[in-house]
């Protein structure tokens, strides 16, 4: 056996899952088939609030090649609540929340009704045959009208359309000063109120499933980022036994939050298959995706910050509408509230308040979506100190920096009683200035601003951190959540010298194949090619809670170590005996247990192949070195970086392009420097198209009119630019790794980062703030001094610039 | 309907229904699920396909307009084990996460280099504008492409879309994509 002579961790290897997918050798779900398979389509309903008077599906039943034909009533019994994990406060009103609507309808695109059929064209046939009468109620849409005093109501038996109100408050939980002591004694008061628009995570693999329950276990397959969730859940929902149930997550396509969910097709896919006793399968179309997958954001913030004259901020408050949709889903509810211990981002803030209202109206439910809370608490403070940047005629990233905890005083207790690790502001920011050009970017602005040129320079900054690594199980216990944060890892040592690794994070193109065999290599020196990492299947992983929250590495990983740990204790126990010496005198490093001061050794997979064959061990000792390990941390992890945008904004037609982007983020130690580099390039497009690009629009019935990719304008390469990269390096010290997590950083930072630079660049118009995204339309209106705020001008459908042309993109 | 269609080499003689879409007609008569479908608007390049030579979004054909065509998707483009250049140039680069739109940005890119063999950053970028990925940010896509084209300038010869075909022809060569 070889040693690894480089270290693994820290190689810009490239990944070993690309083999597959670059020569279309994938499993998505929708792929795979099983003898016998039927197909599911579903009826959705048209209005978003009404009550079904009637649903006649006899003539369905009747179509060519269908199988069944299944309403809301026809499966009450069988079909559950679908679950929410979180309800965020103890006297939190929720709806029930069939799969298939019984006798209301509260969103546009909900499902009432399933036909199964032989063939998938035979089934969405079947569905004109069905007529449904629906009795419209009025719909709730707008977040303020919904909590006013004489509004209609989404839920009638809820009575109310406020689900929870959740506060936090510095004085209250001892960690910080009053905030409204604080406002009243500001010398400057700095507030807003900010949008977070309805967002679709629109991840390019639809959703599917198939549910197979011929076997002695019933198989579900499922394009999810959860499948030990999804097990749980889906027992706990129909009353299937857990194990009586096997999930995998075949190959899956990238989620972004949006296939954190047990969704209504799961449940009835999962019932109807029972039922039938027939194998069935369901490919959502990408309308019915971006109609009825969960959606993001959608929050109001009120926001007051107080500072003094020379700089100093002195309190935030913070509060929050944050638009739920019809129904709690799986984390509905603590999206929001994931953000509460972020506005103060890094700042020294003494006193703090949040307060979030959790409101239900009648548009698709809300959940995670990449950052989830965490975006819409940067956004807040980022684009804050900006306006008091401003407001004092200061240098922005000066002002930051005169209120930014110093790398000198980590680990530092913040006013919400988090305890940041670890962290550097300065180098960061010091990196990314020069790399942008900052002053240089400065003086040509100046220069165009004097010129009156047609084309305006803005230059924006953001300055964020997050938490990730979700989470420390007793913070989750605390917040309610409904279950825990620790992760769990398998390692089996084969005979032959190959190592197999289990884990409960489920990879959905993050690269943990290739960053878990990386570790893996390095700590029991073997060969990165003679890992193998299994994960997605209840069967072959099971026991995790999967992938969201930038938790896999911090998490995750740290389970692979510790059961690589438990490996090599059980190791040196054998190889002590093999060689006739002491543990204590045993010396490991590059897979070798070598002999203390002499040349004698034997490798970690000779130990392996002597405890397969067994013949010669220690007294009591278990033939096997395989080993497992649950890992809970016991805090999460900072990661900040420092972002900079320059965008160039025509003043004539309020066209925004981005001429410079850089940043420079600090994740801690790196195990994979290019995965972490993909994982910014895709995180940045995601913020800046939120900034930019995307808004899921409704109109005034409450019909979604961004249901297309015609209409719901993903960037395409052309609209975005070239990012500059790079990273400072400051090891986390919460875990052992030092890694502290990449997925949600690029999204997080970047929206603020970009709409600074467009406000910036017309600010001296008057204009101190413009609604997301920030379409030509709406810049071009703020510059010639008419509304920005919600509702005003580029709120139709398709109002971000995207590529789409008059072709709609097709080639 | 009776169609004939060579696909990575192979002929498949069936019958399909009229309305039946090539791409569909793709992965679940023919088996060629590396070509996926990412929406219902043409407007995501996922399903992208050469046909006759020339990159198409295998959504808005008709399977019986490709009667008698000759269909190469991303299974059909590594020969011998070896990857097509622009395949090992994803792979080098980093230019996909989980992957779902890499067969059709493959293939476009393909189509891109044979149409500009020697293209530069923002034309890379347009030639792309019809493939959405949701996860790269495309900045690795952009430098895969640049970087295949490196590659295949030395040898003038075949450009990556006359391989492809090339490839199409020979289905005793086929390897690797094929199942
Ligand atoms: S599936 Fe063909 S363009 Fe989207
Ligand atoms: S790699 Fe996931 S959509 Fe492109």
């Amino acid at each position: 056996m070889t040693a690894t002579i480089e270290p693994e961790v820290g190689r810009a290897r490239p990944r070993k899952e690309d083999a597959r997918l670059v020569t279309g050798r994938t499993r998505w779900t929708d792929n795979l088939t099983v003898p016998g398979l039927l197909h599911l389509a579903f009826l959705r309903s048209p209005v978003a609030h009404a009550k079904i008077t009637s649903i006649d599906v006899e003539a369905a039943r009747r179509a060519p090649g269908v199988v069944a034909v299944f309403t809301g009533r026809d499966i009450a019994d069988a079909q559950g609540s679908l679950p929410c994990a979180w309800p965020v406060t103890a006297d939190q009103v929720a709806p029930a929340a069939p799969s298939l609507a019984v006798d209301q309808v509260n969103f546009a695109g909900e499902a009432v009704a399933v036909v199964v059929a032989r063939g998938k064209a035979e089934a969405h046939d079947a569905l004109e045959a069905i007529d449904v009468d629906y009795d419209e109620l009025p719909v709730v849409l707008d977040l303020r009208a919904a909590i006013a005093e004489d509004a209609d109501v989404v839920h009638p038996d809820l009575g109310t359309n406020r689900s929870a109100h959740w506060v936090f408050d510095s004085a209250e939980a001892g960690t910080g000063g009053d905030v409204e002591q604080a406002i009243a004694e500001a010398e400057v008061l700095i507030e807003r109120t900010y949008r977070q628009q309805r967002l679709i995570p629109a991840f390019m693999e639809p959703r599917s499933v198939l549910v197979d329950p011929t076997g002695e276990q019933t198989t579900v397959w499922s394009a999810t980022q959860i499948p030990h969730i999804l097990r749980l859940m889906l027992a706990l929902t129909t009353g299937v036994p857990e194990h009586k149930l096997r999930v995998i997550a075949p190959d899956v396509g990238g989620g972004f939050g949006g296939k954190l969910q047990v969704t209504p097709e799961e449940v009835v896919a999962l019932v109807v298959a029972t039922r039938l006793g027939k194998p069935v399968k369901w490919t959502e179309s990408r309308s019915e995706s971006l109609l009825s997958a969960h959606h993001g954001r959608d929050q109001l913030q009120r926001l007051t910050l107080a500072a003094r004259r020379d700089g100093t901020v002195t309190g935030l408050k913070v509060d929050l509408l944050a638009d739920m949709g019809a129904y709690l889903r799986l984390v509905t509810p603590g999206v929001p509230i994931l953000g509460a211990f972020m506005f103060n981002a890094i700042y020294k803030f003494p006193a703090y308040r949040f307060a979030c209202t959790n409101v239900f109206t009648t548009k698709t439910p809300t959940d995670a979506y990449r950052g989830a809370g965490r975006p819409e608490a940067t956004f807040a403070i980022e684009r804050l100190m900006d306006e008091l940047a401003a407001e004092l005629g200061r240098d922005p990233i000066e002002l930051r920096e005169q209120n930014w905890i110093k790398h000198d005083e980590f680990p530092f207790t913040t006013v919400c009683g988090l305890e940041y690790d670890s962290g550097n502001y300065e180098a960061a920011t010091a990196r990314a200035k020069e790399l942008f050009g900052y002053d240089e970017l400065r003086a040509e602005q100046r220069e165009r601003r004097d010129r009156g040129d047609s084309v305006q320079l803005g230059i924006g900054t953001s300055t964020f951190t997050e938490m990730c690594g979700l989470a420390p199980s007793r913070v989750l216990g605390s917040l309610s959540y409904g279950a825990g944060g620790w992760e769990h890892a398998a390692i089996r040592m084969l005979p032959s010298g190959k190592v197999e690794v289990v884990t409960g994070s489920s990879a959905h193109g993050q690269g943990h194949e290739t960053a878990w065999s990386q570790i893996v290599a390095d700590q029991l020196g073997v060969p990165f090619e003679d890992v193998e990492v299994l994960h997605g299947d209840t069967q072959s992983s099971p026991k995790g809670l999967d992938t969201y929250g930038s938790r896999s590495l911090t998490v995750g990983a740290m389970a692979v170590l510790k059961a690589g740990e438990k490996v090599i204790r059980k190791a040196r126990r054998v190889a002590a005996h093999m060689m006739e010496c002491a543990e204590d005198d045993l010396e490991f490093t590059g897979g070798r247990f070598t002999v203390r001061g002499t040349e004698r050794s034997t490798g970690i997979t000779e130990v392996a192949l002597a405890v397969f064959a067994a013949h010669d061990l220690p007294d009591g000792v278990e033939p096997s070195l395989d080993s497992a390990a649950t890992f809970d941390p016991d805090n999460f992890s900072f990661p900040h970086g420092t972002h900079l945008c320059a965008v160039e904004v025509d003043t004539e037609t309020g066209f925004v392009k981005i001429r410079k982007y850089v940043c420079v983020d600090d994740v801690g130690v790196v195990v994979n420097p290019v995965i972490v580099e993909g994982q910014v390039h895709g995180g940045l497009a995601q913020g800046i198209a939120q900034a930019l690009y995307e808004e899921a629009v409704h109109d005034e019935s409450g019909t979604l009119t961004t249901g297309t990719f015609a209409d719901y304008l993903l960037p395409s390469a052309v609209d975005l630019p070239h990012f500059d990269t790079d990273r400072t390096e400051t090891p986390s010290t919460t875990n052992q790794l030092g890694v502290k997590g990449v997925g949600e950083a690029g999204t997080i930072a970047s929206t603020p980062a970009v709409v600074n630079a467009v406000v910036d660049a017309v600010r001296h118009f008057g204009v101190d703030d413009i609604q997301m995204p920030c379409t030509p339309m709406r810049v071009w209106t703020a510059i010639n001094g008419g509304p920005t705020d919600a509702g005003g001008p580029g709120g139709e459908a398709g109002g971000g610039l995207g590529s789409i042309d008059s072709t709609g993109g097709a080639l | 309907m009776r169609i004939t269609v060579t696909v990575d080499g192979t002929t498949y003689r069936d019958e399909v229904a009229p309305r039946q879409l090539l791409v569909h007609h793709l992965r679940e008569a023919i088996g060629k699920t590396g070509t996926v479908v990412g929406c219902d608007t043409s407007n995501c390049g996922a399903c992208t396909v050469h046909l006759d030579g020339q990159s198409v979004k295998s959504c808005s054909v008709l399977a019986v307009q490709a009667d008698g065509a000759e269909i190469t998707t991303v299974e059909g483009l590594a020969r011998d084990g070896v990857l097509h250049p622009l395949q090992q140039a994803f792979h080098d680069n980093h230019a996909l996460q989980c992957g779902f739109c890499t067969p059709g940005m493959i293939m476009q890119s393909i189509d891109l280099l044979a149409d500009n063999p020697d293209p530069d950053e923002q034309a890379v970028r347009h030639g792309l504008k019809g493939n959405l990925c949701r996860c790269t940010g495309y900045q690795n896509i952009v430098r895969a492409v640049l970087d295949a084209a490196q590659r295949l300038r030395p040898d003038p010869a075949p450009t990556g879309a006359t391989e492809a075909t090339e490839a199409t022809a020979t289905p005793g060569e086929l390897v690797g994509g094929e199942r």
